[in-house]
């Protein structure tokens, strides 16, 4: 056993010494190639819908939320799937969020999101970071479909051409400012604690409003 | 009534026109449920057509809601506004309120959007909030989108200026509609 392992050391050592030139060359070209596809084609596979929704987590929280949405079924029957909206096409920063995304299996097998009841405690915070994604990127996952240069606005109703032409041409604001939740339901964004750049809203809290009342009481307006 | 018939009402022999109207209560009780169902069947309901009331209707085509943004106007006073545009997939719930992203007072600005009534703010006990009360946050409840579909039942509603001023033989209209010193 040591000895055969002491073996192929000393050709792994100095290949060049065991192997003509001609056989490197073209093994590690085809060797490469192999790797390569390999490679990619076990990326791609974690692109794929089945993949993302192989979790239960995934399954049944966020998935099943996108299903009534526009998003999954739709006139047309053109549909995104996860990895159109969630990684970014372009291959660098693929691979950046392929590595950003292996905290993911951190938190599949110490289950930090396996119940229901956590999934919604860390809601916000995932969505916040998703937010952040796209809000740094200029909505780069929705342009790849939803292109700027293509959208005729005079398609469109009063209310989208009037913010399409004012806001995101200025390029005042991108798509995520005011398309949030259109793909699964949002988590609830206590009052202040909102992105700043989006128009934002208070939902009335039932604690808010008891600690709000007193006062309110006592100087009416 | 005499005193001497008196005992005798209690006893087995009962007058013929009492048991006669007697006869005549119990064959109403028993025939007008007839009578109400009879009546029905002969008629087509607007919503089921002639389908039988065994089957199953076939369901209507879904309508497309009108999304024109213009703002329709009130039938009545204190209506609540109709919807001028779509609203699926609007989410509201106790998480978010998707109308208040552009109807909330605050984003009124931002949105241009037609602000939510002053009168959503008060509570229930009359004071006013910060935020819209939560007895009027399910603004769905209230408001809806149109669809442009022919009503399936007739409505002969008419609103407080055409009552006042149809009997009139000028049909100037009127600044103020339900101005009581108009006449009739």
């Amino acid at each position: 056993m040591i000895e055969r392992l002491r073996r192929y050391w000393t050709i792994i050592r100095r290949p060049s010494v065991h192997y003509s030139l001609g056989f490197l060359t073209l093994g590690g070209f085809i060797g490469g190639i192999v790797f390569w596809g390999a490679f990619n084609t076990a990326m791609e596979f974690t692109n794929t819908e089945t993949f993302c929704t192989g979790c239960h987590e995934m399954h049944d929280n966020v998935f099943a939320e996108l299903k009534s949405t526009i998003h999954y079924t739709n006139r047309s029957g053109v549909r995104a799937v996860c990895s159109n909206c969630h990684v970014p096409h372009d291959w660098t920063a693929k691979m950046a969020r392929k590595m950003q995304a292996s905290k993911e299996v951190w938190g599949k097998v110490f289950g930090t999101i396996d119940t229901p009841e956590k999934f919604q405690d860390m809601r916000l915070e995932l969505a916040r970071h998703e937010w952040a994604r796209f809000k740094a990127n200029d909505s780069l996952e929705c342009r790849n479909c939803h292109n700027y240069d293509s959208m005729d606005f005079t398609r469109q109703s009063v209310r989208a051409q009037s913010m399409h032409t004012t806001y995101l041409a200025s390029r005042e604001k991108t798509c995520i400012d005011c398309h949030k939740g259109i793909a699964h339901r949002l988590p609830h964004i206590p009052p202040g604690e909102g992105p700043s750049d989006t128009p934002g809203q208070v939902v009335p809290a039932p604690d808010r409003q008891a600690t709000a009342a007193p006062p309110a009481s006592s100087t009416p307006r | 009534m005499s005193a001497r018939n008196a005992p005798k009402r209690n006893g087995p022999r009962v007058s013929a026109a009492s048991l006669r109207a007697l006869a005549g209560l119990v064959a109403l009780c028993f025939l007008s449920p007839f009578a109400w169902a009879q009546a029905p069947a002969s008629a087509t309901d607007p919503m089921r057509g002639t389908t039988p009331i065994t089957a199953t209707t076939r369901p209507p085509l879904l309508g497309n809601a009108v999304n024109d943004d213009v703002r329709r106007p009130r039938n009545y006073d204190l209506q609540p506004p109709t919807i001028p545009h779509r609203v699926d997939g609007y989410q509201v719930d106790k998480n978010f309120n998707k109308c208040l992203d552009c109807h909330a007072r605050d984003n009124t600005a931002f949105s241009h959007a037609i602000p939510v009534s002053a009168t959503h703010y008060v509570d229930r006990n009359g004071k006013v909030l910060t935020h819209v009360s939560t007895r009027r946050y399910f603004c769905l409840q209230c408001h809806i989108a149109q669809d442009p579909v022919r009503p399936l039942v007739g409505n002969s509603f008419r609103n407080v200026e055409a009552v006042t001023s149809q009997p009139t033989p000028q049909t100037a209209p009127s600044p103020s509609p339900a101005s009581p010193s108009k006449p009739k």
